[in-house]
């Protein structure tokens, strides 16, 4: 049986589940943040911080999917990505051509691929 | 070679620009390749939140008090499997401490003496990973007095479009084909990359991707929930300290 109380109580819920164990955290790195300013030295390893962590969970969501992707075999997963990354270093850095031809990939091998 | 704050161009647009201009700037230039990504993947929790028995507007109120969807993801799993508010919490709080050095290292572009610092929580609330990358993409090349309303504009629009984002993503939840659904999950990772390599500016940069790149599926089998944040520390810190160790000529 689930715990999630119905009703207005839900939001109560959901207010202490969710804001209250996450907003903290940003408004915490307001608070540090007060005495940085932008050319600071804690600054340049915080943001080398928030780069690795932003690249693990790229190769995480790439190696162990959840949700559809899953379903996807690797070969298929990893094929899209290096020709989404070819195209975005083809067309000058373009965001939009290696993202969705990355995406477009994807998706058509998923059906030309299915036997 | 690190570039100086100073040698950044700034846009043409910024020449003479008042403070509402970059407001109104910041709104225009939302709608964009990450916005859209952003998007997709709201109407990707909209569609999970209905799976796990929330109204439309829990599911909303879901992603404006908490905007973040990692977060937001575990929040409503561990609904749909009837865990007790705290450990549900506690779930999500590890998630989410990862905003903690995201926050930190943003902050200080948006801080300019005349923004109010209510003004500077409210930035912040709305701080996840695309804002961070356009955020360090978009803001160091704008003059100090425009970036904190050049953001406001920015993240006013990605706030209105995540709450449609969400009530669509509730309306046409079991609607999307597998195959397609599949595409519009890659999107994330796959922006997320191309980014991080475009903002890299300088070697060091480019390390702390690739050591980060190797830790995040493996601590993420060592240590679920807290791994991206391990990831961060371990591959940033190392990041950093080889790029001292460089510096100083040895």
């Amino acid at each position: 049986m689930s715990m999630f109380v119905q009703g207005n109580w839900a939001y109560l819920w959901l207010f202490l589940a969710g804001f209250c164990a996450t907003q903290p955290w940003r408004y915490l790195g307001v608070v540090l943040s007060v005495n940085l300013n932008t050319d600071s030295e804690v600054l340049v390893w915080v943001r080398l911080v928030s780069t690795a962590l932003v690249a693990g969970l790229v190769t995480r969501m790439l190696l162990l999917p959840a949700g559809a992707l899953a379903s996807v075999p690797l070969d298929v997963r990893l094929g899209a990505f290096l020709s989404g990354c070819c195209l975005y270093f083809l067309t000058r850095k373009s965001l939009a051509a290696g993202v969705f031809s990355g995406g477009g990939v994807l998706i058509l091998a998923q059906y030309f691929l299915a036997s | 070679m690190a570039s100086k704050p100073g040698e950044l161009r700034a846009p043409a647009w910024c020449h003479g620009a008042s403070r509402k201009d970059a407001y109104k700037r910041g709104i225009a230039s939302a709608p964009s390749v990450p916005v859209i990504v952003v998007l997709v993947t709201f109407v990707g929790f909209g569609a999970l939140a209905q799976g796990a028995g929330l109204t439309m507007a829990q599911a909303v109120f879901v992603s404006v008090t908490v905007f973040a969807l990692p977060g937001q993801v575990v929040l409503v799993d561990q609904i749909a499997q009837g865990a007790a508010l705290l450990s549900t919490a506690f779930a999500v709080t590890l998630t989410s401490v990862r905003l903690l050095p995201l926050t930190i290292s943003l902050m200080p572009y948006l801080r300019d003496g005349i923004t109010p610092k209510w003004v500077e929580f409210a930035f912040a609330h709305v701080l996840a990973i695309t804002v961070w990358i356009e955020g360090m993409r978009r803001l160091p090349p704008l003059p100090d007095g425009l970036r904190a309303p050049y953001y406001g504009g920015f993240v006013s629009a990605l706030f209105l479009g995540i709450m449609c984002a969400t009530t669509l993503g509730f309306l046409l939840s079991g609607q999307v084909p597998k195959e397609i659904g599949a595409g519009l999950i890659f999107l994330t990772p796959l922006y997320f990359f191309l980014s991080l390599i475009g903002v890299s500016k300088n070697s060091i940069d480019l390390l702390a991707v690739a050591i980060g790149a190797v830790l995040g599926p493996i601590l993420y089998l060592t240590a679920p929930s807290l791994d991206l944040f391990l990831t961060g520390l371990i591959g940033g810190t190392v990041a950093y300290g080889l790029g001292k160790w460089r510096e100083s000529g040895s």
